[in-house]
């Protein structure tokens, strides 16, 4: 692990740790309804809590937001050239597609972020919060490793599929 | 399961889903427990052997949030549903519900017995308190409301000893004190010489404080006149009617859940860390006394330094091939360890009651987690 993702993935623990102190909350504007604030249009402002930020760097971010019964976690994983933005586009809606046997994950990332989670009071009840935040931080680790050799070996592939092409044409 | 033996007492895994509420009647023998839409009734068997279930009491259609037991041993639980109902004991053991016309048209969040077991007061998320009495001449449990200047879900309500000062606290940020002073139904000598005021008429609001963060848990030290409580922001405030205010410090930062009164200068507090923590008043000010059931970090060190250990001894010794290696590794990089200690409970807790006193002082407490364990205490 590289020296400045550390102290980055550690303060990315310490916010997903304090903000996933979520209690079972019933919606005070509907009627037996129970929902999790963060995604509702909310006219009780008290019920939303201060958002998190922690930026590594412009491509790097990680975006907490709270409510009082939920939490979205939203990532902005690396794309540093125009392949990359491809493979993180195709990687994150290939697990979008099979957001019901991931629990947490949010079927749709919000605007200027790759992944979004989506982490109610049911999810801290079932499962255990540490292991949840593990989870986060690991994905945020293996996420990066998986693009990058995804990179290479597309271009490997590229490689070899050019020269395949292009042996044709030498005699 | 490895847990500090010292500090718990008993340890009961009762049901798979959250207990959001429990509470034990009066003589200690039954325990009753909410259980998604269900409350369940159990008797105690001694700290080894588990509770035997002997009701279930299911008329709410949404989840259950909270139960008392009064003096008398009726039971009243409220709900996500709207509703309130009270349970009579008859005598082959079963319940009578009631409904309790609550009036509110939001869930129910919170419910305690005033001392005397005659009235009830329910918090709501329609920013209300609901204090519900016995009427009569119709046979039913009436309520009135407490609507001023309540601007979010209650989350807590506690009642003072004398039966008429209802300490409230919720997501607005306020904990108040109110009058629940009942015509009929409470005498005026139980506030005679009150520090908190001359008069008190239903609903007056007597006094209120701004925490600014979701007040969780609030409990009255009805012989000192004073209030405890825990908010959102991680802090223990203690009140007084003189207008005093203490506050302290989660040293673990993770908000408490609930507090309970040891004794007059002493409290204990659970929540997100999973463990209780006592907290002791020294000269006027507040401050940390000690963990109850915590994983000591060596602990947890030393386990797994001695996986390591072994891990790398057996790849020595055995591993040669390469193919071999590969499908030890798949193995393990989905492996939990099991050696790894925790506390008793597994997941935050959200409630702490007094469970046994002995000259003033409570020695065992009780606590239920989102894990479904029911734990006490030895303080």
């Amino acid at each position: 692990m590289s020296q400045s993702l550390r102290p980055y993935l550690t303060a990315v623990r310490y916010s997903l740790e304090a903000a996933l102190t979520l209690s079972n909350f019933s919606s005070q504007e509907v009627e037996r309804h129970n929902r999790p604030e963060i995604e509702v249009g909310n006219t009780s402002a008290e019920l939303l809590l201060q958002p998190m930020h922690v930026s590594r760097n412009e491509n790097e971010q990680v975006l907490i937001e709270t409510s009082v019964n939920s939490v979205r976690v939203n990532i902005k994983v690396k794309q540093a050239d125009e392949i990359e933005q491809i493979l993180v586009h195709k990687f994150t809606r290939f697990l979008e597609q099979r957001a019901e046997s991931f629990h947490i994950l949010r079927r749709t990332p919000i605007a200027g972020y790759s992944i979004s989670f989506l982490i109610t009071n049911k999810h801290t009840e079932t499962m255990k919060t540490s292991k949840l935040v593990d989870f986060i931080i690991e994905f945020m680790e293996e996420v990066d490793k998986e693009i990058s050799e995804m990179k290479l070996f597309l271009n490997a592939r590229a490689r070899f599929v050019a020269e395949a092409y292009l042996g044709e044409f030498v005699y | 399961m490895s847990f500090n033996e010292k500090s718990v007492l008993a340890n009961f895994k009762l049901v798979k889903a959250p207990i959001y509420s429990h509470c034990f009647s009066a003589d200690r023998t039954l325990l009753a427990i909410t259980c998604e839409n269900k409350c369940l009734v159990y008797r105690l068997q001694g700290a080894t052997s588990p509770p035997s279930l002997v009701a279930t009491l299911e008329n709410h259609d949404k989840t259950v949030t909270a139960v008392d037991i009064s003096a008398h041993g009726r039971i009243v639980t409220c709900s996500q549903d709207r509703n309130a109902y009270v349970w009579e004991p008859l005598s082959d053991g079963s319940y009578r519900p009631t409904l309790v016309l609550l009036r509110i048209n939001r869930a129910a969040t919170s419910v305690s017995w005033a001392p005397s077991g005659y009235k009830f007061a329910v918090g709501s998320s329609a920013r209300i308190i609901a204090v519900c009495y016995y009427e009569q001449e119709n046979n039913w449990w009436v309520s009135k409301h407490i609507k001023k200047p309540i601007k979010s879900t209650i989350n807590c309500i506690s009642w003072h000893s004398n039966g008429v000062l209802l300490a409230a606290g919720g997501t607005d940020g306020y904990m108040r004190v109110f009058s629940g002073f009942i015509k009929g139904l409470d005498s005026k000598d139980a506030v005679v010489n009150s520090p908190w005021g001359d008069k008190f008429p239903f609903g007056s609001l007597v006094r209120e404080w701004y925490q600014g963060s979701y007040v969780h848990d609030v409990k009255w030290n009805s012989s000192q006149e004073r209030i405890g409580f825990v908010a959102h922001d991680g802090s223990l405030n203690v009140v007084d009617s003189q207008g005093n205010h203490q506050t302290v410090d989660a040293p673990e930062g993770l908000p408490y859940r609930s507090l309970a009164w040891i004794n007059n200068n002493s409290i204990l507090c659970a929540g997100y860390s999973c463990h209780p923590v006592l907290f002791s008043e020294a000269n006027g000010a507040w401050k940390f006394a000690k963990n109850l059931d915590k994983v000591s970090d060596a602990n947890a060190k030393k386990s797994t330094v001695s996986l390591d250990g072994n891990d790398d001894e057996e790849e020595n010794n055995a591993f040669g091939m390469s193919a071999l290696k590969k499908f030890k590794e798949l193995d393990l990089k989905g492996r939990v360890s099991t050696a790894v200690q925790h506390s008793a409970h597994e997941n935050a807790i959200v409630e702490l009651k007094a469970f046994q006193e002995s000259n003033g002082q409570v020695v065992q407490v009780s606590s239920c987690g989102l894990d479904g364990e029911i734990v006490l205490y030895n303080v």
